[in-house]
C-alpha cells in the first residue's frame, strides 16, 4: 500500500480537559441557563405589568379597595417597609456569599489574624447565606399567609395570580438555591471545600447572585413602582 | 510515526448488537444517544403520518362520517403536536447529537449525562402526550393550545391536561440539550476550529440553541399559567377576572415564531453540508450564510404578532410586524441563493442525499413565498385560518424542514450506522416524496383561496373544493408510501447497506476522517484545524484554494485516517470521483480500531441514574391530571414517589463521577 497518497489530518497536542475557551465547561453552561432564566422572569414580570390595573375586583396592591358586596374597606396589600427589610436580608446574603467564595478558593493561604480566621471561614459564611436565604424566604412566607388573612390568594383577582406566581417562582428558586448550599455546606463539613471546589462554589453563587438580582427588579417593579 | 497497513474491509462494528437493553439504557455517548433520538422520532413520523392520512381519508370528499368531530380534533391536534415536537424537533436532535462532537473534532458533548437526560425526558413526555389518543383523551384544541378556549370553562376533561404537562415535559427536554450543546459548540472544538470554520450545520445548530434557550421559557410560563388555572383556580386566562385574551397569543407566538425556525435551520445547516459535497465545491457566500442564520434567529423575535393579524392589533402593529416579517426574507432569501451558487458551476453528483437537498431548495421558496404574501395584513386577513395557510406551512416544514432532514438522513446513514442506504428505494423514496407532497400540498392554495377553513371536520359540496381536496388525499396517501419506503430502507439497510467507510461521499468536514460508525472515543487524536474543509485539503486541495486558511498546524505526523473504499452509490462509485477522500488506512497494523482503553482515552461511566431522574419528572407530573378525576390518594402518591425519585436520582447522579480519572497522558507521538 503506497503511503504517499494517504490523507493526514493534522493533530493538535491537547489534553483531556482541553477547551477552546479555556473556560470549565460548567461555567459556560451556567451562564447559558442563566440567559435562558431571564427569559423565564421577564415573561412572568411583564404578565404582571401587563395584568397591573386590569383586576376587576380588589384587593389592590397600592390603593384600597372597598368590596361594594358589603362594604368591607381592604388595605392596600405591599407592605413595603417589611419587604424592604427582607431585600436587605437577600442583598446581605450575596455579600456572605462573595466571601464564602473567597474562603473557599483561599483555603489554603495562611491565616494569621482571628479578621483572617473569619473571612477564611468557608463554613461560617456558607452557613450565613443560606441562614439569610431561608430568613428571605420566612420573610416571604410571612407575607403570603398575611396577605391571605387580608383577603388576596392566588385565586381572587389577576393581582393575585399574577404576584403570588411571579415572586412563588422567585421563592422557588432562593429554596432551592438554599437546598443547594445546604448540601455544599453539608460537603464542606464532611471533608472541607479547597481551591478545586471553587468551580462548584462559583457557579452555586452565580446562580445565587442572579437570584438576587431578579429580585431587585421585582422589588422596583412590583413593590417600588406605583 | 504511525504505522501504515492494507485497507481494512471489516464490517462496522454495531452499537445493537451483543450489548443488551441495559447498555442503551445507561448510555451516556452521543451518537448512541443520537441512534435513540433517530428512532423514536422515526416512530413518531410514522405516528403523525397515520394521523395526516386519517384526516386526508375524512377530507377526501364533502361531508364524510369516516370520523367524529371530536375524533377529528384530537388528530390534527396530536399531527401538529406529534409532527413539531416528537418528530422534526428530535430528529434534528439526533442530528445535532451524532454531528456536534464529530464536527467540531470533539469526543463527545460537555455533558454526556445531561445529554442522556434530555432524551429520556424526551421519550417519556412523548409517550405522555402521545398514550391519551388510544382512550380518547388526546389534546383537542390545536397544537398551539389557545387560552381561553384551553381553560377549564371551554376544555373540560383531560386532554389539555395531557397537552399542557407533557408540552412542559418536553420543553425540559429541549432547554437541557440547549445547555449542552451551547457549551459543547463553545467550548469544545478542537484547536484552529474557530468560529468561522464550523462546519454551516454546527453554526446553524448553534443559532437554534440559542433560540431553544431563549424561546423555551416563555412558552413554559404561558403553560405555567395555563395549568396554574386548570389546577389551582388562578385567573391568567379568565375573561371575566379581566384577563387578557391575547395573553396567551403573545407569549405562546413570542416562543412560536422562533420554533418555526428553530424547526428549519438544522435542515438548512444539512443542505449546507450535502449541496457543498454533492457540488465539488465549498459552500457559496459561507461568511454570509452564517450571519444570514444570525439575522434570521434575530428577527424570529420580532415577529410574532404576524400570527396574529386577525385578532386586530392596529395598524401601527400589523404594520411593524407586517414590515419585519418581511425583512426575515432577505436572510433566507440569500441562503437560497447561496445554495444555488453553491451548485452553480459545480460537478454535481445526483445521489438520493443530493436530490433531497435540492427539493428543499425548490419547496421551501414556494412556501417562502406565500409566507411573505401572509407578511401583508390585508393579504394575511383573505388567508388566515384558510387552506391557504396550511399549504404555506407544510410547504416550508414538510418541503423545508423534513426534505432537509431526509438530505440529512441519505447523508449521514453512513456514518451513524455505517452502512450506506439503498440508493434504488431512496429514488423511489424522492420522486414519490415529491410528486406525492406537491400533489398534497399545491392544491390546499387554491381550496384555501377558495375558503375551505382550516380544523373543521367536514365540509358540504359544490363549494369548489372537492376536487382540490381528493387531489390532496391522493398526494397524502403516496407520501404515506414514501416514507414507508424510507422506514424499510432504513430498516435493510442499517445491517444490510453497502459498507460506507470513512467517507463514502467524498466530503470536505472532519466527521468524514474518522471511521463509520465512529469508534466510541470519535477521535483517536483530536485533529487541528486549519480550514473550513480540512478533508477536501488532503483530498481535494484544488476545490479549497479559494477558501481562507492558515498554516497553523501543519506539521502534522499522525495517520489519523482509518477506512475503507467500498462506498458505492447507485451505480456510482464515489470513491471513484476523482478527488474523493476516504481511502485511507487504519492507524493501527490490520483492520482493529483500537479501543479506548488503549489510546488512554476515558469513556464516561455507563449510568441510569439521568433515565430515573427523568422518570421521577414524568411520574411526578403525571400525578397532577388525577385531581381532575378526583383520585387524590392516586396523585398524591404519583406526586410524591415522582418528587422523592427525582431528588434523590438527581443527587446520586451529581455525587458520582463522570469518567474514570486519567493516570497518564495520552498523547505518545510527537
Amino acid at each position: 500500500m503506497a503511503t504517499s497518497a494517504l490523507p493526514t489530518l493534522p493533530t493538535a497536542d491537547v489534553g483531556h480537559g482541553y477547551t477552546t475557551t479555556g473556560l470549565p465547561h460548567r461555567k459556560v453552561a451556567i451562564w447559558a441557563f442563566i440567559g435562558s432564566e431571564c427569559m423565564l422572569f421577564a415573561s412572568l414580570i411583564s404578565t404582571y405589568l401587563i395584568y397591573k390595573g386590569r383586576s376587576v375586583k380588589g384587593p389592590f396592591p397600592h390603593e384600597p379597595w372597598t368590596d361594594p358586596a358589603n362594604g368591607h374597606v381592604f388595605k392596600p396589600i405591599l407592605n413595603i417597609p417589611v419587604t424592604s427589610c427582607s431585600t436587605f436580608v437577600l442583598l446581605m446574603s450575596s455579600l456572605a456569599m462573595v466571601l464564602a467564595l473567597a474562603a473557599v478558593e483561599n483555603r489554603d493561604k495562611p491565616k494569621v489574624s482571628l479578621g483572617d480566621k473569619i473571612l477564611g471561614s468557608s463554613r461560617l459564611w456558607l452557613l450565613m447565606t443560606a441562614l439569610l436565604g431561608i430568613t428571605f424566604l420566612g420573610f416571604q412566607a410571612f407575607e403570603f399567609t398575611s396577605f391571605v388573612h387580608e383577603g388576596l390568594s392566588i385565586r381572587t383577582n389577576l393581582f393575585g395570580s399574577s404576584f403570588f406566581t411571579l415572586t412563588g417562582f422567585h421563592g422557588a428558586h432562593v429554596t432551592a438555591g438554599v437546598i443547594w448550599l445546604l448540601t455544599m455546606l453539608a460537603i464542606d463539613f464532611k471533608r472541607g471545600l479547597g481551591p478545586k471546589d471553587a468551580l462548584n462554589v462559583d457557579i452555586m453563587a452565580l446562580y445565587w447572585h442572579f437570584v438576587d438580582v431578579v429580585w431587585i427588579a421585582i422589588f422596583t417593579l412590583i413593590y417600588l413602582i406605583k | 510515526m504511525a504505522t501504515i497497513a492494507a485497507p481494512s474491509y471489516a464490517a462496522p462494528a454495531d452499537y445493537s448488537v451483543g450489548e443488551g437493553w441495559r447498555s442503551w439504557l445507561g448510555t451516556t455517548d452521543h451518537k448512541k444517544i443520537g441512534y435513540l433520538y433517530f428512532f423514536t422520532a422515526l416512530f413518531f413520523l410514522m405516528f403523525g403520518g397515520a394521523e395526516a392520512e386519517m384526516i386526508r381519508w375524512q377530507l377526501r370528499a364533502p361531508n364524510q362520517h369516516f370520523l367524529t368531530a371530536e375524533t377529528y380534533n384530537q388528530l390534527f391536534t396530536m399531527h401538529g403536536t406529534t409532527m413539531i415536537f416528537l418528530v422534526v424537533m428530535p430528529l434534528s436532535a439526533a442530528f445535532f447529537n451524532l454531528l456536534i462532537p464529530l464536527q467540531i473534532g470533539a469526543r463527545d458533548v460537555a455533558f454526556p449525562r445531561l445529554n442522556a437526560f434530555s432524551y429520556w425526558v424526551y421519550l417519556l413526555g412523548a409517550i405522555f402526550i402521545s398514550a391519551p389518543i388510544f382512550f380518547n383523551a388526546a389534546p383537542n384544541a390545536g397544537w398551539f393550545g389557545y387560552a381561553p378556549l384551553t381553560t377549564n370553562a371551554y376544555s373540560p376533561g383531560l386532554n389539555i391536561d395531557f397537552w399542557a404537562l407533557g408540552l412542559q415535559i418536553l420543553g425540559i427536554s429541549s432547554l437541557a440539550a440547549g445547555f449542552n450543546f451551547i457549551t459543547t459548540i463553545i467550548n469544545m472544538r478542537a484547536p484552529g476550529m474557530n468560529l468561522m470554520r464550523m462546519p454551516m450545520f454546527t453554526w446553524m445548530a448553534f443559532v437554534v440553541q440559542f433560540l431553544i434557550v431563549l424561546a423555551f421559557p416563555v412558552v413554559t410560563v404561558a403553560v405555567v399559567f395555563l395549568v396554574f388555572d386548570r389546577f389551582f383556580g388562578t385567573n391568567f386566562y379568565t375573561i371575566a377576572a379581566g384577563a387578557d385574551p391575547l395573553l396567551w397569543q403573545h407569549l405562546f407566538w413570542v416562543f412560536g415564531h422562533p420554533e418555526v425556525y428553530i424547526l428549519v435551520l438544522p435542515a438548512f445547516g444539512l443542505v449546507s453540508e450535502v449541496l457543498p459535497t454533492f457540488s465539488r465545491k465549498p459552500l457559496f457566500g459561507y461568511p454570509v450564510m452564517v450571519y444570514s442564520g444570525i439575522l434570521i434567529g434575530v428577527l424570529g423575535f420580532g415577529v410574532w404578532a404576524h400570527h396574529m393579524f386577525a385578532v386586530g392589533l392596529g395598524p401601527i402593529a400589523d404594520t411593524v410586524f407586517g414590515v419585519t416579517t418581511m425583512l426575515i426574507a432577505i436572510p433566507t432569501g440569500v441562503k437560497i441563493f447561496n445554495w444555488i451558487f453553491t451548485m452553480w458551476g459545480g460537478s454535481i453528483h445526483f445521489t438520493t442525499a443530493s436530490m433531497f437537498a435540492i427539493g428543499l431548495v425548490g419547496m421551501f421558496t414556494i412556501g417562502g413565498i406565500s409566507g411573505i404574501m401572509h407578511s401583508s395584513p390585508p393579504a394575511d386577513l383573505q388567508q388566515t385560518d384558510t387552506y391557504f395557510v396550511v399549504a404555506h406551512f407544510h410547504y416550508v416544514l414538510f418541503g423545508g424542514s423534513l426534505m432537509g432532514l431526509f438530505a440529512g438522513i441519505y447523508y449521514y446513514f453512513p456514518k451513524l450506522t455505517g452502512h450506506l442506504l439503498s440508493e434504488r428505494l431512496g429514488q423511489w423514496h424522492f420522486w414519490l416524496n415529491v410528486v406525492g407532497s406537491n400533489l398534497a400540498f399545491f392544491p390546499m392554495h387554491f381550496s384555501g383561496m377558495l375558503g375551505m377553513p382550516r380544523r373543521v371536520y367536514t365540509y358540504d359540496a359544490n363549494q369548489g373544493w372537492d376536487t382540490f381536496n381528493m387531489l390532496s388525499t391522493i398526494g397524502a396517501i403516496i407520501v404515506g408510501v414514501a416514507s414507508l419506503i424510507l422506514v424499510v430502507n432504513i430498516l435493510i439497510s442499517r445491517k444490510r447497506g453497502a459498507i460506507a467507510g470513512n467517507d463514502p461521499w467524498g466530503a470536505g468536514t472532519l466527521e468524514w476522517s474518522i471511521p463509520s460508525p465512529p469508534p466510541v472515543y470519535n477521535f483517536a487524536h483530536i485533529p487541528r484545524v486549519t480550514s473550513r474543509y480540512p478533508m477536501w485539503d488532503l483530498t481535494s486541495p484544488h476545490l479549497t484554494s479559494d477558501v481562507p486558511h492558515s498554516k497553523a498546524g501543519d506539521q502534522s505526523i499522525e495517520v489519523d485516517v482509518a477506512g475503507v473504499e467500498q462506498g458505492h452509490v447507485g451505480g456510482r462509485t464515489a470513491s471513484a470521483q476523482p478527488t474523493a477522500g476516504g481511502r485511507g488506512v487504519p492507524v493501527d497494523s490490520g483492520a482493529r480500531i483500537p479501543t479506548a482503553a488503549e489510546l488512554g482515552i476515558p469513556i464516561p461511566y455507563t449510568t441510569t441514574k439521568p433515565f430515573f431522574t427523568a422518570l421521577g419528572l414524568t411520574v411526578m407530573l403525571s400525578g397532577l391530571p388525577f385531581a381532575h378525576m378526583d383520585k387524590p390518594v392516586v396523585q398524591y402518591v404519583l406526586l410524591f414517589c415522582g418528587a422523592s425519585l427525582l431528588v434523590g436520582s438527581l443527587y446520586w447522579w451529581l455525587t458520582s463521577p463522570l469518567e474514570p480519572e486519567v493516570e497518564h497522558p495520552q498523547h505518545t507521538a510527537h
